[in-house]
């Protein structure tokens, strides 16, 4: 199991501030991502337009997602295909394993796969004497490194060039040691050699799922690489992992889908690769898995559905949130201390680990509504973090002095008066202690929000005060 | 059975049994009509502007296209780019009608058998199905004449493409396979595997810089035959 370290958040994020290649890494990775997406969505003017679509079509399949599962299952068992559903983490690695025993496999490849990560697949593989080679360059290091991935779509975002060069040397040591890495290309063309090997030695592959088509009974994935297609293609079982709210309708609506996801994720018009997989081998044809296989995954999600969260069963992975987010942008991926990270992690943690291990995480936000201003699917992101945070309350998971002060900040709020004759009071006191310094950097029994922060002086009286006047002065 | 449990909990958070009959003809209605959404206005030109938009697409994402004016003209220019590229001129060639009739005799130094691609070939040529111009994406459905393994395994991998099957956008791709495939085990469309190839292949997994060559092949190039006049580059 992926060890969930959600709950030493603070703890993690403290570590990742103090973290010096770390910061570089994320420093470097960022501007990149951004200016990239910002890019690809000017040259798409219809952009907006397909982002609500894009909304609309998975809230009416999640609508109907019972009907959508079937259908799509009908069409991958008429293409010759099977379908596992599997409620839990533990039927799908059972699942797997099962497909790799009776294919008697003893390597695997793997393309990129988050669902993968969720469910651990990799150590139940290992504990059971299968050895699964991650392909995607990320996920190779990754593997190499013994880590989990950082980022949904790059795995390696924390890493620097001279990580890489110093695992490879690490690692590879049939080569030359003396060998010079003049370029991230030579490290690109190591990895490509060392993986061919793997590639047709492999007796199974497995890969994610982008999306599933209900019309055709088809598994989409995207890729840059090729590995996901080296991987589905040429061992001898093709397994893909999905989980239930991947599916859409039909062709029509993926392809209105892709044109969100390439642009949100990387900035790229389309990805290099974006491959429709239906069923095994045809009769004639000279390449191909014999056996198809999806492993259809729940995993809590269908306890999602009709909850003020349902809403997030409409992500598509992109990582554009965190991509944008500043809290993402200073801690890194591995603070979250589960599989997904940033603004959908904080998210989509506590619904499938519990809000008792991640209640942190939504609390670690600004608020400042980036993640949502760029999701592709107009996911209210910041919205849903204020519902884990109510439901923190409810069930007194929130820290003992929190909620005592929330409870002494509601009993002014209920009474205006007092609330505006309270805050009057404080910052006037405040401007008199604060006199020609600025800020504060340290405030007594405030000691445990300035330790990270300083806190202005404030200026120009109360915001009810200042709003008085604005209004007297129209 | 989870098959069973997953549709119920599904169900009972959407506060409904199984879907009433009437509402579920609706559903099957969409997906038998399939309709399209939004196509972007980037595509929508004349012919010969879609034409030029794909090639400026694959350009754009570091393919190379070179257009030849008959069938005929084919070999020379398989053997004019592998010249160029300082490649080797043997390779893997899909087993399509159209492609192995083509007079190679013309070039008789190039080597080549018809067949799926073996992890040894340097060079594979693939038969292209057709192709969109809205992003200079190439659609490579299997079958027996145009095994998957060409378009992924060899260094460098080059397509050759009708220019009559240049198309906007991707839906009117899907449209093309859906009017003239049928699969013989599905009785439907859709082949085992289908490719929508967008430049080669890549990766940014290092420092999130873009690399050329990550598994899939470090060259496509295209070779466009120009059969159709209403393409025909201006003179």
């Amino acid at each position: 199991m992926v060890q969930i370290t959600s709950p030493a958040f603070k703890r993690n994020a403290a570590r990742a501030l103090g973290d010096a290649g770390l910061q570089k890494a994320l420093g470097k990775a960022k501007g990149a991502f951004l200016q990239r997406r910002a890019e690809a969505v000017a040259r798409l003017p219809e952009f907006e337009a397909l982002r609500e679509i894009g909304r609309d079509i998975k809230n009416h399949t999640l609508a109907n997602l019972d009907v959508y599962l079937e259908i799509y299952a009908a069409n991958v068992e008429r293409a010759g295909g099977t379908v596992h559903w599997c409620s839990t983490a533990e039927e799908a690695r059972a699942a797997v394993l099962e497909i790799c025993r009776k294919a008697g496999a003893r390597t695997v490849t793997k393309g990129k796969s988050m669902i993968s990560e969720e469910i651990a697949l990799n150590d139940h593989l290992e504990r059971h004497g299968i050895t699964p080679v991650e392909t995607d360059l990320g996920e190779y290091i990754i593997q190499l490194r013994g880590e989990h991935p950082s980022h949904i779509i790059a795995p390696a975002f924390h890493l620097n060039r001279e990580d890489w060069e110093a695992d490879f040397r690490r690692m590879h040591t049939d080569l030359p040691a003396d060998r010079v890495f003049h370029e991230r290309r030579d490290i690109l063309a190591e990895a490509r050699t060392k993986l061919r090997e793997r590639f047709l030695a492999a007796d199974v592959g497995i890969t994610g799922a982008n999306f599933l088509i209900a019309e055709t009974g088809s598994s989409v994935i995207v890729t840059n690489e090729g590995n996901g297609d080296l991987t589905q293609t040429l061992p001898r079982v093709h397994i893909a992992l999905a989980s239930i709210e991947k599916v859409v309708p039909t062709l029509e609506d993926a392809c209105t889908l892709l044109r969100l996801l390439a642009r949100s994720a990387t900035g790229q018009d389309f990805s290099v690769y974006t491959t429709f997989s239906t069923g095994g081998r045809r009769p004639g044809d000279l390449d191909g898995p014999e056996e198809y296989h999806v492993v259809l995954i729940d995993n809590g999600r269908s306890n999602m559905i009709g909850t003020e969260f349902q809403e997030m069963l409409r992500c598509i992975r992109c990582a554009a949130c965190m991509n944008h987010c500043p809290v993402y942008g200073v801690t890194g991926g591995h603070a979250y201390g589960w599989v997904y990270p940033g603004p959908m992690g904080s998210v989509l943690t506590p619904s499938l680990v519990g809000v008792d291990k991640a209640g942190h995480l939504p609390n670690a936000s600004t608020f400042c509504g980036k993640c949502e201003s760029v999701c592709p699917m107009k996911i209210p992101l910041p919205k849903m973090m204020r519902h884990w945070r109510e439901r923190e309350f409810e069930r007194h998971l929130t820290p003992a002095a929190a909620r005592r002060n929330l409870g002494l900040w509601a009993w002014f709020a209920k009474r205006p008066g007092m609330y505006r004759l309270a805050t009057r009071a404080a910052v006037g006191a405040l401007r008199l202690l604060g006199r020609g310094k600025g800020a504060f950097r340290s405030l007594p029994l405030a000691g445990g929000w300035t330790a990270g922060r300083d806190l202005p002086v404030p200026e120009g009286g109360t915001f009810m005060a200042r709003y008085a006047r604005m209004q007297r002065g129209r | 059975m989870s098959r069973d449990a997953i549709l119920s909990a599904i169900r009972r958070g959407l506060r409904r049994g199984p879907l009433p009959a009437d509402q579920r003809a609706m559903i099957e209605g969409r997906l038998a009509t399939h309709p399209r959404h939004l196509i972007p206005a980037r595509s929508r030109l004349p012919r010969a502007e879609q034409v030029a938009l794909f090639i400026r697409n694959v350009e754009k994402e570091f393919g190379t296209v070179a257009r030849v004016p008959g069938a005929q003209d084919v070999p020379a220019a398989v053997a004019d780019y592998l010249a160029a590229q300082n490649l080797p001129s043997r390779f893997a060639l899909a087993p399509h009608p159209e492609l192995t009739g083509l007079p190679w005799s013309s070039r008789p130094m190039l080597e080549f058998e018809a067949r799926r691609a073996q992890p040894s070939d340097a060079v594979a040529v693939q038969h292209g199905f057709a192709a969109i111009a809205e992003t200079g994406t190439l659609m490579l459905p299997s079958d027996a004449a145009r095994p998957t393994t060409l378009n992924i395994l060899a260094d460098t991998g080059i397509v050759v493409l009708r220019a009559s099957r240049i198309v906007g956008a991707y839906e009117e791709a899907w449209d093309l396979l859906r009017a003239e495939r049928r699969d013989p085990v599905t009785g439907g469309f859709m082949p085992r595997n289908v490719m929508l190839v967008t430049g080669p292949s890549r990766s940014a997994d290092i420092e999130q810089t873009l690399e050329l060559g990550a598994h899939g092949p470090r060259r496509l190039h295209i070779i466009l035959l120009d059969d159709d006049p209403a393409v025909l580059p201006a003179a």
